[in-house]
């Protein structure tokens, strides 16, 4: 699974999603897609509950056994942990000499930015396939997500919802739900 | 969370009011996730290295059991077309609840102009141009590191 972690919370999801959607090909964008959605309704931090399952689904999909899932969940996790451990413990080892370091502010200073960006790029992918294979770039719509322009108005009105609503994530998750149980 | 971890640490006397602050900035610019590096911070402040291991197992157990729980449920009702609406309808919307946090954290992150050229070239690395995003956050901390190295260095 790899140790693919630098960059908090979301920024894992843009790590992950390259991984395991466009690299590895282990899930499809709308699956992952779902995962996501799964990931922000329960509680803990959402790239880590992502990482549990997604390990749990790649190996229960291709084996059909659940232990597998099991110690695939449990991989994918330690996995995703492990790296920023090792990073926070040698940070905690040294705490005093960083507090105040304008070195480490100026680093971060770089990182934060990009971090955004690679957020940025984790909700693009899920709306728009880009394919390098003709030469030139070819880009379609993920018609698993976007299936229509009752997408689009779903996704315009969560975003006016949490953005200038402030409504929780949870009660727009479930909203949706209902619609998408009414709409279709 | 963080007011909750906060009286927690606080009421069992672990760490002292004073500590605390620093230890949230800490943990709130060192990669990874929040909660975790708290309790990576609290439990070597208790008992070393031993303490941070049991600390993050302790943080990360309880999610870990219920998504695991859900996802084993999940895999089972996949193709129920009932299941199937309610998903059609979520998808959508997961994409704006991933674009909100994004759009606040570029608020405070993005504070010059070159901060903002920074976000929007690694996301087109990373969309369009299929670019692995390990590779962007590796460059990005070489550079940034050693220009920050220098300014200090020099007082420029």
């Amino acid at each position: 699974m790899g140790a693919f972690t630098i960059g908090g919370g979301y920024a894992m999801l843009s790590l992950l999603q390259t991984e395991v959607v466009v690299s590895h090909q282990w899930i499809s964008e709308s699956a992952f897609t779902d995962i996501v959605a799964i990931s922000q309704m329960t509680p803990g931090p959402i790239g880590i509950n992502a990482a549990t399952y997604v390990g749990y689904s790649v190996l229960y999909d291709a084996t059909g056994l659940h232990w597998l899932g099991i110690l695939g969940s449990g991989a994918a996790t330690l996995a995703l942990v492990l790296p920023s451990f090792i990073i926070v413990l040698a940070i905690v080892k040294f705490y005093t000499k960083f507090r105040s370091s304008t070195l480490f502010e100026g680093t971060m200073g770089w990182l934060r930015p990009t971090v955004v960006g690679l957020i940025g790029a984790a909700a693009v992918i899920l709306v728009v396939r880009t394919s390098w294979s003709g030469g030139g770039p070819e880009f379609t719509i993920v018609r698993e997500n976007f299936s229509g322009w009752k997408s689009w108005c779903l996704l315009g009105g969560a975003f006016v919802a949490s953005y200038w609503g402030k409504v929780h994530p949870i009660l727009i998750i479930i909203a949706a739900a209902l619609l998408g149980l009414i709409l279709y | 969370m963080i007011p909750i971890i906060q009286r927690e640490l606080s009421k069992k006397g672990w760490i002292s009011e004073e500590e605390l602050p620093d230890i949230v900035a800490l943990s709130q610019s060192a990669p990874g996730v929040m909660a975790v590096n708290i309790s990576i911070f609290a439990g070597y402040r208790l008992r070393g290295v031993a303490g941070s291991i049991a600390a993050t197992l302790g943080s990360i157990t309880p999610s870990f059991l219920i998504i695991l729980a859900i996802a084993m449920f999940f895999s089972a009702f996949r193709d129920n077309p009932w299941v199937e609406k309610a998903f059609k309808g979520i998808r959508p919307v997961v994409i704006s609840l991933i674009a909100v946090p994004m759009i606040n954290m570029a608020k405070k992150a993005c504070t010059s102009w070159w901060k903002w050229l920074l976000a929007v070239l690694s996301m087109i690395l990373v969309a369009f141009l299929n670019v692995s995003p390990i590779y962007i956050l590796l460059v990005v901390l070489v550079l940034g590191f050693s220009l920050s190295y220098c300014k200090e260095r020099w007082k420029l």
